[in-house]
This record gives C-alpha cells, sequence and structure tokens, in this order.
C-alpha cells in the first residue's frame, strides 16, 4: 500500500494513496459534510456539492468525494470560502425542497437535515421557484416523494447493484429534472420488486416505506384481538433505532415494547419458520424421489417472488409453493389458534413486523388468502416498530427483558432463527431433510458451506446416506439471475436453490434501520461493510443458545400436526400453508 | 400498451444488433431508431433494453434528456426553432411564439392533421445565421417573424397542389 503526505488545516497526515480527499479526511478524524456519496462511491454522482473543500493543485474549490489526494497537497476544511460554499450549496437544494419535516417520518435520521445543521444553512436563502413534484402512493411497499428529493441518484446506484435491475432513472433535464421508473410510472405498474433497497439509502424522505401503522391504530380502534408476530431479523437490528451497537440482539426488550403497545398475544415469527421447514423440506422430499420439477427454489422472501414472476415466468414452477413463514403462521392464528381461543377469524388482526417492506405486497395477494381471509392484515418494518415504540412514550432501553408468549405457538428451533440471514433457510431445511432421508440427527449441526452475510453465489455439495444433494444460494436478484438463467439453459446442477431479494437476506432488508457513519459515531468507520455480519452474528449467537436446533423436533409443531394439519403436505396443510404464482407483465397497460 | 409487431420488432433489433459494437451504441441506437420511426415509444425502449442491457428507466432518461428524440410520433414537417443564446437574441422566441400561434400547437406538440411538429432546440451550431429555423433539414437563416406566415404557407400548398393532383 502506498502512502501519500497531506496537510489537514496545516497538520500533516500519511494517508492511503488513491483514497479520495473525503475518504482521507474520515481517516484523519474529520467528516465533511457530503450527500450524494455513498458506500465507498457505490454513488459519486458528485451532484449535491456539499462536500466542497479546498485543496493546493486544484482550481477553485473540489468535491471531495471524487477527488483524489496526492503527495504534499494541503486541504482546508474550514476556511472561510470552504464553509460558505458548503453552506450555499445546502442552502440551493433547501430552496427546492418540500420542507414539511414536522410531518416526515425521515425527520431524525434525515441527512439533508443533518447538514443543513452542520453547515448552518438557512431554508429562506434562496426563495424562489420550486419544480414539478409528484407522488407516487399506488404500491403496496413504498412511497415516492419527488418534492423531497435531491437528486443524489443513489437509489438507482442501488437498485443497480443489488438487482441490475435499474427501476429508477433520471427523467428529463435541468430543472425539471426527477427521478422515476420510466415514463413516470407508479412502482407498482413498473417491474419494480418492491425490496426497498433504494428506501435503505435515501438520504432524505423521498424514499419510504408505505406506512401501515395507521391500519394497527385502527384495529386497536375497532376493538380488534391484535395479535403480533416479530420476524428474525427485526431483532438483530431494532436495538440500532435506540443507540445499541450495530449487531446487538434486543429480542426482551423487543418483546416488552411490543406488549406495552397493547398487543394481545406476541409471536415469534420462527414457529412459522419452523413450519416452513416442515412444508419445504417435504415438499423438497417428494420432488427428490417422485421426479418433481427440480432444482426447487425457496419462496420466503417476497421480492424474489417479484423478481420471478416479473422476469422468469417461465420458471416458477421451480419455486416451492410454501408461503413464506409469516404467512403460514397467521393462517395457523386465524384457524388453529382462533378454534382453540374460541374466537372467529374476522375478529383477529394480525399484524407482522418485518425487516421487508415486500411484504406489505405480499399480504395483500389474492393467492394468499384462505377463504377470502387475509393471512396476515399488517406489515410494520423495522423502522415503524421503532416509531411506535417512540411515540407511544416507551423508554426502550429501560424496559426489562421479556419472553414471548408461550401457549401453542411459543417454542421454536435454532432453524427458525437463521432464517434472517442468506443461506440460513438452506442451512434450516438441510437439518431436517437430512433427519428425514437418514432418520437420525446430523452430528455437526452446522452446514458452515452455506453460511455467509454478502450478496453473491454460494455453493455445497451435502452427503445425505450416499445422496449428493447440491445447492446453492443467492441473494440479490444480480447473483440470481445468473443461476437462473442456468435453470432456463437447462445446465443447473443443482436440485436446491435458496434465494433471497434482498444482499445478504433479511438482515440487510429494505425496512431495516438506516446505517449512515453520520448518526452512528461510536461505530467503526468501515461500518457499512460490517453491519451485515455483525446482524447476522445476533441471529446464528441466538440459535447456538437455543435447545432445539432442528424444526422437527420443536414439540408444539409436532403437537400442531398431531392435533390439526395431520401430516406435511396434507390437504388441510395445502389450504392453509401452500400458495400459486402467476406471470406478471413489466410494463402493464395504465 | 401495444404490444410491437412482429416486423417492428424485429427491425429494432436488427438496429441494436448492428450498433452494440460502436463505442457508445445506445445513442446510436436511439438516433437510428428516430429517424426510421420518427419517436422511441416505451415498447421500442423496451426492446432497446433487452438487445442493449440498458434499464428501462435509462433509456427512457436519455430519451427525455435530449430533445431530438421523441416519445411520441412527429409530424410529416418537423420545425426546429433554434432558441441557443444567439438566436435568442436575435429573437428566436418571437420566432417560435409565431410558429405557435399560427398552428395553434404549443412547442412539442403535433398539429392534429398530423403535418407539422412544433420544437424548440438548443444550439444548433448555426449562430451566424441567427435566428435559425430547419424544417425536415431545410435551413431558415435570419428568420423573421413576418416571414413565418409565409413559410407556413409554402408547406400547406406543396400538400394542396399533391391532393389536387391526378393519381
Amino acid at each position: 500500500m502506498s502512502t501519500v503526505n497531506i496537510k489537514i488545516e496545516g497538520i500533516p497526515y500519511q494517508v492511503e494513496n488513491g483514497l479520495t480527499i473525503l475518504e482521507a479526511a474520515k481517516a484523519c478524524g474529520y467528516e465533511i459534510p457530503s450527500l450524494c456519496a455513498f458506500n465507498h462511491g457505490e454513488c459519486n454522482a458528485a451532484s449535491c456539492r456539499v462536500c466542497l473543500v479546498e485543496a493546493t493543485g486544484a482550481r477553485g474549490l473540489v468535491a471531495s468525494c471524487v477527488y483524489p489526494v496526492a503527495e504534499g497537497m494541503e486541504i482546508k476544511i474550514s476556511s472561510q470560502k470552504a464553509v460558505e460554499a458548503r453552506r450555499r450549496s445546502v442552502e440551493l437544494l433547501l430552496s427546492n425542497h418540500n420542507k414539511n419535516c414536522q410531518q416526515c417520518d425521515k425527520n431524525g435520521q434525515c441527512e439533508l437535515l443533518h447538514v443543513a445543521n452542520v453547515t448552518g444553512a438557512r431554508d429562506d436563502a434562496f426563495a424562489g421557484v420550486h419544480s414539478e413534484t409528484y407522488l407516487d402512493t399506488l404500491a403496496p411497499g413504498l412511497v415516492r416523494d419527488t418534492s423531497k428529493c435531491i437528486l443524489c441518484g443513489r437509489c438507482i446506484a442501488r437498485c443497480n447493484n443489488a438487482h441490475a435491475l435499474g427501476i429508477l432513472g433520471f427523467e428529463n433535464r435541468g430543472f425539471k429534472t426527477f427521478v422515476s421508473p420510466a415514463q413516470n410510472r407508479s412502482f407498482a405498474e413498473s417491474p419494480c420488486i418492491q425490496c426497498g433497497q433504494c428506501v435503505n439509502v435515501c438520504p432524505t424522505g423521498a424514499l419510504m416505506e408505505h406506512s401501515e401503522i395507521g391500519l394497527v391504530d385502527a384495529a386497536f380502534r375497532a376493538g380488534k384481538h391484535v395479535i403480533v408476530q416479530a420476524a428474525p431479523a427485526v431483532r438483530a437490528a431494532l436495538g440500532e433505532e435506540f443507540g445499541y451497537p450495530v449487531g446487538t440482539p434486543v429480542t426482551g426488550k423487543m418483546i416488552a415494547a411490543l406488549r406495552r403497545l397493547g398487543f394481545e398475544r406476541v409471536y415469534d415469527v420462527n414457529f412459522g419458520a419452523d413450519l416452513t421447514i416442515m412444508e419445504e423440506g417435504t415438499e423438497l422430499l417428494h420432488r427428490l424421489t417422485e421426479g418433481g420439477t427440480l432444482p426447487m427454489i425457496t419462496s420466503c422472501s417476497p421480492g424474489w417472488v417479484n423478481y420471478a414472476e416479473l422476469q422468469y415466468g417461465d420458471l416458477l414452477p421451480h419455486l416451492s409453493t410454501c408461503k413464506s413463514p409469516h404467512q403460514m403462521q397467521g393462517a395457523i392464528i386465524k384457524s388453529y389458534w382462533a378454534k382453540e381461543k374460541g374466537i372467529a377469524p374476522e375478529d383477529i388482526f394480525v399484524v407482522s413486523v418485518m425487516p421487508c417492506i415486500a411484504k406489505k405486497y405480499e399480504e395483500k395477494r389474492e393467492q394468499e388468502k384462505v377463504n377470502n381471509i387475509p393471512d396476515v392484515d399488517a406489515v410494520i418494518t423495522t423502522r415503524e416498530l421503532a416509531r411506535m415504540i417512540r411515540k407511544s412514550g416507551i423508554l426502550f432501553n429501560r424496559l426489562p427483558d421479556e419472553e414471548w408468549d408461550q401457549d401453542i405457538m411459543g417454542d421454536y428451533s435454532g432453524a427458525g432463527v437463521i432464517f434472517g440471514v442468506t443461506g440460513g433457510v438452506m442451512e434450516a431445511a438441510l437439518r431436517t431433510v437430512y433427519f428425514k432421508l437418514t432418520g437420525k440427527e446430523k452430528e455437526e449441526i452446522v452446514f458452515t458451506e452455506v453460511r455467509g452475510h454478502e450478496a453473491g453465489i454460494r455453493e455445497a455439495s451435502i452427503d445425505i446416506n450416499g445422496t449428493t444433494v447440491n445447492v446453492a444460494i443467492a441473494s440479490g436478484m444480480r447473483s440470481a439471475r445468473v443461476l437462473l438463467d442456468e435453470i432456463r439453459a437447462g445446465k443447473s446442477k443443482y436440485q436446491f436453490i435458496e434465494i433471497m431479494g434482498c444482499p445478504g437476506g433479511c438482515i440487510n432488508g429494505g425496512g431495516q434501520p438506516y446505517v449512515r457513519s453520520c448518526f452512528l459515531p461510536e461505530e467503526d468507520d468501515n461500518i457499512l461493510d460490517t453491519y451485515k455480519e455483525k446482524r447476522a452474528q445476533a441471529l446464528y449467537s441466538e440459535d447456538e443458545r437455543q435447545v432445539i436446533r432442528q424444526s422437527h423436533n420443536n414439540p408444539q409443531i409436532i403437537e400442531l400436526y398431531e392435533k390439526y394439519l395431520g401430516e406435511p403436505n396434507s390437504h388441510l396443510a395445502h389450504e392453509l400453508l401452500h400458495t400459486s404464482y402467476a406471470a406478471r407483465e413489466k410494463f402493464p397497460e395504465k | 400498451m401495444g404490444k410491437l409487431n412482429a416486423a417492428a420488432d424485429q427491425k429494432i433489433r436488427e438496429i441494436c444488433r448492428r450498433n452494440l459494437n460502436e463505442k457508445t451504441p445506445l445513442m446510436i441506437i436511439l438516433s437510428d431508431i428516430q429517424n426510421e420511426y420518427g419517436y422511441i415509444p416505451l415498447e421500442v425502449q423496451e426492446v432497446v433494453s433487452e438487445e442493449t442491457g440498458v434499464p428501462v428507466a435509462e433509456i427512457y432518461g436519455v430519451v427525455t434528456f435530449y430533445s431530438f428524440f421523441s416519445l411520441t410520433p412527429k409530424g410529416k414537417y418537423v420545425i426546429g426553432c433554434c432558441l441557443g443564446t444567439a438566436c435568442y437574441v436575435k429573437g428566436g422566441q418571437q420566432v417560435i411564439d409565431k410558429f405557435s400561434e399560427l398552428l395553434h400547437i404549443k412547442p412539442g406538440e403535433t398539429t392534429e392533421d398530423g403535418l407539422f411538429t412544433l420544437d424548440a432546440l438548443r444550439c444548433i451550431g448555426a449562430c451566424g445565421i441567427a435566428p435559425a429555423v430547419t424544417i425536415n433539414g431545410t435551413v431558415y437563416p435570419k428568420m423573421a417573424v413576418s416571414q413565418v406566415q409565409e413559410v407556413i404557407a409554402g408547406y400547406l400548398n406543396k400538400e394542396n397542389e399533391k391532393e389536387g393532383a391526378p393519381a
């Protein structure tokens, strides 16, 4: 690694050659305000002009996010010229911004407001014309409000990096420019998979999840039996919203908070995950032994299911017909549980807390309903849950640790917990499939080959009783399409594939807390590189703490089949727990 | 949205494939399609996206960025009024306003009979003859507001003659 000598405000430093001024300054302990620069140049449009500094050898001020350091360079961050220029850049952005910050759900986590504070920008410095704006609220998953867009391009970059989809682009030119799907369509009328990765990187409130907090409030007011179930990945990240270090599991406090919010029952979706493994594992065994469509692909991730329906309609028979865990559990709550408690399914309102925004689309699918009753009535994201907790006045950090409700669906295995990370569903399924095929538990319970926390493809060959099962895992559609094209070409060597919509799996879902170094002063500089691994670790450690680590050994799952469902893939199981898919047009007629 | 017919689909794919090795294939492909069909609607952009791997939203962005590309069919005669700095200073705005008034269309629109499209152009590099107007490639130098009526009449007469001519 070659280095160069630079000076910042006259103080000499030695930094890595090739860094931008912004990165070099960070390494030396300076945070230059910036907006469009994100994640090691994932987005480096240099469009916002917020990070201007003085540097010797350059004419005028330079955008530090793209300007590389050089030997002998003297950088001035806090010269009057630089400070004023940065303030002016922010004031110009504010002059064309919808400043209804009180009503904005991004308030408190808005990077524009943050740089406005840091630079001392006044919102009335440049009063003038506002460009025409558009509001898209048609998609169940996410909302686009161009009145808050600063045209940084991070969302465009993320959609391309994660999925090679490029749903969003800059439309028109000059003052009329705005970011949108082609033809200024709604996300709902474009090939958007509603994963929410763009929401995760938006610095302002221009891209947000479609909030369903109002639905939950209304259900409470209507006196419904409001039941909540939380997905595994939520506990691994919720703490970040309340100042805990990234990767701190806050399961006990989350349960306590949910109870204090007034939910009648607080369940873990892990029970549903165990149920999914029973159904999906059995389906895989059927396909393996009776010549079904192979490879079978998991169907837990609604972002991935959307992608399949929009881009690979011909491969839909490869998808497992299993519903995702929270849908399965919702169906069980409204049937088995309702019967046990003597409550009519219509009077039950099931809320899922999810790291995901595509789940907001999934819950509304016709194919997910049983007797025209939806399994789940509202989906709120990890971020929305944090908002509800703050609104209710609950001091999260002072809550005691509490336990899940333990009646007929409180138990769960470690296999269910790891669903939240890429490779987890595969590992959980293999634990059970191994047992079903051999009649004994695998001694080495951890399938390290399938573990990971990043996008990309991993593969493994597992020997079960002399039969080799080839498996592959992909997260993010950019990786997944490689495996899908192999299947399409008839060249796939796998029997079982796990695909997750978001890079890294649910821990990095579109509904998870924002990771911004400017709001995480206690974290390392490289937190954007490590947060996925830290969140994944929180889940793997919970798996290790569980006594029962295979879905088929969960006593309440065994009881559910004995008392109600019969056996996996039974007629009743199919009615409640399985679904269907249909190819969709990318740009349907409006 | 009506999907493309097989012949058009084939033709668009041909245009894409013969340009894929160019340095900036997208611009050349879109120019060729614009010249061939006079406009580039979304269903054509979808085909271009499939062939080039460029996302539809990005193609849509390019098409809406450059005024040379059009999303809707253009008229038989495309009147381009330059509004670059020199032409603007020399009265280009008054010229385009006059066309607009006489044809009853705004810049970017096409007359109901499909004869004329009015376009506002950025600098076309003809500053020496400002204000410049081009109609289907013919350049009208130093255009005056008073000449506009005459120019339109010339094209209308041409059309009427054709209609009157024996088959």
